[in-house]
């Protein structure tokens, strides 16, 4: 009660409130995700009270998220790394006529899903965190592989060339130079690439730009995007709402579990919840083509990976992802120290900022699902100046990350090679998916070696890590198993 | 029996991919594979590209054995390669006249050309697209262009 009586005083609602817009607006931006997006507006908050800053950081972070995921649905560009799930089948629906209803389900999953994550923070963040403690090199790396299995479930027609998407992909992650021995790899003598490249470049390049290119071959009249009509398109239906119900359960608890472990990050929640629906749908064969499911599971967990990413932030002070980084980095410039005596010794701001959160996701919900039918308008744009405007986007949001040229070139040629996969039939989303964990899954099994001597066996020995380690070679078995099983009753019959 | 056809596109995009696995692995195997410390930078590089080689390789044979296969309709696709070149050319010109004259010419060729537009309507769609662009991100967001 505290915590609400400090979050609903008048100046901090109007600066959730502005939080809420400022990152909306920003989020929107393909390249501008909410750990850029509260460092940008984090000057601002230096002249206010640390409650009313956290408050509005709060409502920046929640929006930034958004905001990503209505350029994924409306123009196939993903926001942010955690919005390429939302592209597959959010753009889908959008394809379908139905971006009214693809917006009105991710803000109803985020809502869902940020009140689920609120709740996990205030109930169990302290035992939470000592689980957290437990995940060390070889945990990582069987959740890393646990997610790479994930490539089975978006791998389309054709496992072969999924799998051969994830491994350029894992090639691109080794791009730039080894963090462990400082060799630089694959950089073709280009000291632009010794940093390797910015998954933005990569992403953008193969949805936004691959679509654009797509989009070109017909003639120009028949290549707009159909506008929503009626109720049904604008706004999600019943039924949609019926079909979600596991979608909003699944991305909520998945979401704040891996968002509690820090550096797991919500690209990874965003899979594996994306994998996890699939998998118990009644019609998975529909995943990628414009299913409400698609839309909730991966927005679901891309919100409730929010408040988990708060916990080992508050009761240990180990940020948990970018964001939380810049939090940290508030935090203690307002003087404040995260850690264990963090929540009893600063009950009021830990409170407050427990509440505001939970305020800051009504008034997502609030501002954001009346001007659904208004964002859907956004296809009427006529394709001539809808294209450019992604182009010109697309330009801009690779930019702003880096200030590079050399990043736009390779946005450019990412777009050629998007579009090359869309005509050859080679699915994208195993290539993102290889290259958000790559470098990740290379660092844990390396540092896992190290602590064992070379022996592998201490990824079975583990109990964590042996067991997503089985459930990820079950997965990557169940498709086998399914094609022997057709071909033994084939030869049967 | 039906004759076997080379050339398709899963042939010869399994082909560029077994190069690409090559390169990888002739590149992986010039790295230490295993220090005093632990594994070396070629380590995870050689697996990876061993499992490419041997992916798209199946592929090949895959794609050789049963034959024709799907057709790619590559009707169309002039049209994608040309505005790819001219976005190419726009971003290599960007150095030298900016963003705001590149984008416009960009987007005066996609408006012009691609949709076949009147020259004054590309024209009017290049400068509102370009000086937007400008008055949104330098201006009220502090963005900076290219």
């Amino acid at each position: 009660m505290q915590g609400f009586a400090v979050a609903l005083q008048p100046a901090n609602l109007l600066w959730c409130f502005v939080g809420v817009v400022l990152g909306t607006v920003v989020g929107i931006l393909p390249g501008l995700g909410p750990p850029a997006t509260i460092a940008m507006l984090l000057p601002l908050t230096f002249l206010m009270n640390p409650a009313a800053a956290m408050i509005m950081l709060a409502g920046i972070y929640y929006g930034a998220k958004y905001g990503g995921s209505t350029t994924s649905i409306l123009l196939n560009v993903p926001g942010e790394s955690a919005s390429v799930v939302t592209c597959l089948d959010g753009y889908a629906m959008a394809r379908k006529g139905r971006a009214g209803a693809a917006l009105g389900i991710a803000a109803i999953a985020s809502f869902i899903a940020g009140t689920v994550g609120v709740l996990g923070l205030m109930l169990v963040a302290p035992p939470l965190a000592k689980v957290a403690l437990a995940f060390s090199a070889p945990e990582y790396f069987a959740l890393m592989a646990l997610g790479l299995a994930m490539v089975v479930l978006l791998a389309g027609r054709s496992m072969l060339k999924a799998l051969l998407a994830m491994l350029v992909g894992l090639w691109l992650a080794g791009i730039g130079t080894d963090p462990f021995s400082t060799t630089s790899r694959f950089t073709f003598g280009h000291l632009e690439l010794l940093s390797g490249i910015d998954f933005v470049v990569v992403a953008i390049g193969l949805f936004a730009l691959g679509e654009v290119l797509a989009s070109m071959e017909g003639r120009a009249e028949a290549q707009s995007l159909p506008v929503p009509k009626g109720l049904r398109n604008l706004l999600p239906t019943l039924q949609d709402l019926k079909d979600c119900r596991f979608a909003f359960l699944n991305g909520s608890v998945l979401g704040f579990l891996i968002g509690v472990l820090p550096g797991a990050g919500s690209t990874i929640a965003s899979f594996i919840s994306y994998g996890v629906e699939k998998a118990v749908s009644r019609r998975p064969q529909e995943f990628g083509k414009g299913v409400a499911e698609g839309v909730a599971a991966p927005e679901g967990a891309n919100n409730s990976e929010t408040g988990g990413a708060l916990v080992p932030l508050l009761t240990l002070g180990i940020p948990g992802s970018g964001t939380t980084a810049v939090l940290l980095a508030a935090l203690v410039l307002w003087g404040f120290k995260p850690g264990p005596l963090f929540i009893s010794e600063n009950s009021a701001l830990f409170w407050g900022l427990v509440a505001s959160m939970y305020i800051g996701n009504i008034m997502l919900l609030v501002l954001n699902l009346p001007l659904v039918p208004l964002f859907a308008q956004v296809l009427r744009t006529p394709g001539f100046v809808l294209y450019p405007a992604i182009l010109g986007i697309s330009i801009v949001g690779v930019y702003s990350v880096s200030g590079s040229l050399f990043d736009v070139a390779l946005l450019v040629a990412f777009g050629l090679l998007g579009y090359l996969m869309r005509k050859l039939d080679y699915p994208a989303a195993p290539l993102v998916l290889g290259l958000v964990l790559g470098g990740g899954m290379e660092r844990a099994l390396r540092q896992s070696l190290m602590m064992s001597q070379g022996d592998l066996s201490i990824l079975a020995t583990r109990p964590i890590s042996a067991v997503m380690l089985s459930f990820a070679l079950l997965i990557l078995l169940i498709p086998l198993f399914n094609k022997l099983n057709a071909w033994r009753l084939q030869a049967l019959e | 029996m039906k004759p076997k056809r080379f050339g398709g596109a899963d042939f010869w995009s399994g082909l560029a991919l077994a190069a690409l696995a090559g390169y990888i692995i002739v590149q992986a195997s010039g790295w230490d594979y295993m220090g005093p410390d632990g594994p070396g930078a070629g380590f995870f590089p050689l697996w990876y590209g061993v499992a490419m080689a041997g992916l798209s390789a199946a592929l090949v044979i895959s794609s050789v054995l049963r034959g024709e296969g799907e057709r790619v309709d590559w009707r169309g696709a002039g049209r994608a390669f040309a505005l790819w070149f001219a976005l190419a050319v726009s971003v290599a010109a960007f150095k030298l006249v900016g963003f705001v004259v590149g984008f416009a010419a960009l987007s005066f060729f996609v408006v012009a050309v691609m949709y076949r537009r009147r020259l004054p309507v590309a024209a009017a769609v290049a400068v509102a697209l370009a000086g937007g662009f400008y008055l949104l991100f330098p201006v009220l967001l502090g963005v900076n262009l290219p």
